[in-house]
């Protein structure tokens, strides 16, 4: 059984109206840009209704001064099919506003998602609620900025001079 | 940190205590394939809880590629699996090529040679996988027969682009000079020595008694599991999952070679050791298959807007030279958009996300590194199993901490 978009959008449009924003299509890979609120429901239906069983990635990206919701978090979904050209995948995106960067956790979709969302959290400074144990996973625990943001000083690192300061301070 | 006091009345009595006991492995542990941390909560010698640190060789390549251009990207994926180098190389020059869509343009000599690349860089990762495993474990003599092996292979590296480890080879649209004249006699006589030692490593361990006590049943994860987490690569396919982007999403022409996807189903350290071994008999089969059919013609595509011009030109003509400075300077224009592109590493699923403004630096760049994801599935793996069992799993996993943390 192949996967149809066409249909899977209607069955999406018909059981979460109003959710999905924008479709766009760019070099054969389809993007659906969807309401924040809904996005766990979301995965849920495409993994139990239509086989995504994969979450390939989840990343964010930093629009500062270029679009108006400063924040997209990106996810990709896999579907395995039963021979090996019946792949199909699909980007889900959620627009985060800069106020208000709390976003539904998918990790009791796909356990896999837990340590793609704590990059997130750690590079971006982007909550998942819901998450068993969003903690910083690359940076140090005590680490403040977010280094991914488009605003974090590359020639500036304060936080880490600090660091470095205080770690021969103590010896 | 706590002092115990341990009562020696009560130990001579015979009352023993039942406290568990916490357990810091790494992140300077010579079994840990690198600087990977692992605390783990011990009752005896049974593991109750493991958890996993990561980042101590955190260099954000993703925030450096900000700041460069495309080419010059090029270099820091080497960095990242440094144990198949040429494969991230190559993933990432497939991805700017799949943006700027030029992917018809790229001439089949460079596709075939990059192929042969590929497989090359993938031999040359199960090697360390498997001989990495192995001496973890004990055997020491795998181990040395996998290295001597992968001395060749970097030695036809070195050939192909002078560097062994680092390669940085391809470049957009192509390669940067011809192969060598005796590229072609060099893989073949690999070709003719290899199987000896794949054949002298299955023999050493395959069947040897020790090899499968201390790999079979350890280590599992279901199929469920494996899918759940997202693992890819031998610790997928180890469950039982064919999946693999060569055949899934095939790039670079994989669709016209004959290869088989070799699947274990027992998900344990074994099957993974034995889907690697099945899949560098795989490998050389492609390898076999892209010599023989190495086309001649050009190595690199004519887009004068991406590709640097011949250096002979630069030195003797002025637009050349103005071309030239273009694009080192300012890097060649991308279409605003985004891609995502996969390529199957030896580890796993390897996906490079580009999102470009159309200048000439990468906007976002974002590495899905398989070795990060894989090691997820760790604590599941040895969680109620042995200490000494941890050991296998890390290893069987196989993952390079350069790729992890980025």
């Amino acid at each position: 059984m192949s996967f149809e978009l066409k249909a899977a959008l209607d069955s999406l449009r018909a059981k979460f109206p109003n959710t999905i924003k924008d479709i766009k299509t760019f070099k054969d890979e389809t993007t659906l840009i969807v309401e924040r609120d809904r996005i766990r429901e979301i995965c849920s239906h495409f993994k139990t209704e239509f086989g995504f069983r994969f979450i390939v990635d989840i990343t964010a990206v930093d629009y500062l001064e270029v679009k108006t919701t400063r924040f997209e978090v990106v996810y990709l979904l896999h579907r395995y099919g039963s021979d090996f050209n019946e792949n199909a995948r699909i980007r889900l995106k959620v627009e985060l506003h800069e106020d208000d960067l709390k976003i539904a956790s998918v990790t009791s979709v796909w356990s896999g998602a837990n340590w793609l969302e704590r990059e997130v959290y750690d590079m971006f400074g982007i909550n998942f609620v819901g998450h068993p144990d969003l903690r910083r996973i690359l940076m140090p625990e005590d680490y403040e900025p977010f280094p991914l943001r488009k605003d974090f000083d590359v020639r500036n690192r304060e936080p880490s001079k600090e660091s470095f300061k205080r770690a021969l301070d103590e010896g | 940190m706590e002092r115990i006091e341990i009562d020696t009345k009560d130990s001579i009595e015979g009352k023993s205590r039942t406290e568990t006991l916490m357990l810091n492995m790494g992140p300077q542990h010579p079994s840990t394939h690198g600087v990977l941390r692992v605390v783990l909560n011990l009752d005896g010698e049974t593991v109750v809880k493991a958890v996993t640190f990561i980042g101590y060789l955190h260099r954000g390549i993703e925030k450096l590629c900000e700041h460069i251009t495309y080419q010059q990207c090029l270099p820091y994926t080497d960095r990242m699996d440094y144990l198949a180098s040429i494969c991230n190389n190559i993933g990432f020059i497939l991805t700017v090529e799949k943006l700027l869509d030029i992917e018809d343009e790229i001439p089949d000599r460079a596709k075939v040679a990059e192929v042969i690349l590929f497989e090359l860089g993938r031999l040359e990762s199960h090697l360390v996988g498997i001989g990495t495993n192995a001496l973890d474990l004990g055997a020491v003599s795998a181990f040395l027969y996998c290295f001597k092996e992968r001395e060749r292979i970097y030695d036809i590296l070195e050939m192909v682009c002078g560097a062994r480890l680092t390669t940085s080879y391809p470049r957009v649209g192509g390669l940067p000079e011809d192969l060598p004249d005796d590229f072609e006699n060099a893989v073949r006589s690999f070709l003719k020595a290899f199987p000896k030692t794949l054949n002298e490593v299955d023999r050493l361990l395959t069947r040897n008694k020790i090899w499968i006590q201390r790999t079979k049943g350890v280590a599992y994860i279901s199929s469920d599991d494996a899918i759940d987490l997202g693992l890819t690569g031998p610790a997928l396919r180890g469950s039982g999952v064919p999946y693999d982007v060569r055949k899934a999403m095939p790039y670079l022409g994989y669709e016209n070679y004959d290869f088989e996807i070799p699947v274990a189903t027992d998900g344990d350290a074994y099957s993974r050791y034995l889907c690697r071994l099945e899949e560098m008999r795989q490998s050389l089969k492609i390898i076999e298959q892209a010599i023989s059919n190495l086309p001649d013609g050009p190595f690199i595509a004519d887009l004068p807007e991406v590709v640097l011009p011949p250096k002979d030109l630069v030195y003797s003509r002025m637009e050349s030279l103005i071309r030239h400075f273009v694009i080192v300077y300012e890097g060649f224009k991308t279409p605003p958009g985004e891609v995502f592109h996969s390529v199957e590493n030896p580890k796993g699923e390897l996906g490079y996300y580009i999102v470009s403004d159309g200048s000439g630096k990468p906007y976002r760049l974002r590495v899905r590194g398989p070795s990060f994801v894989n090691l997820q599935a760790l604590p599941r793996m040895v969680e109620g199993r042995l200490l000494a069992d941890v050991i296998a799993a890390i290893g069987s996993i196989d993952i390079v901490l350069g790729e992890v943390d980025r």
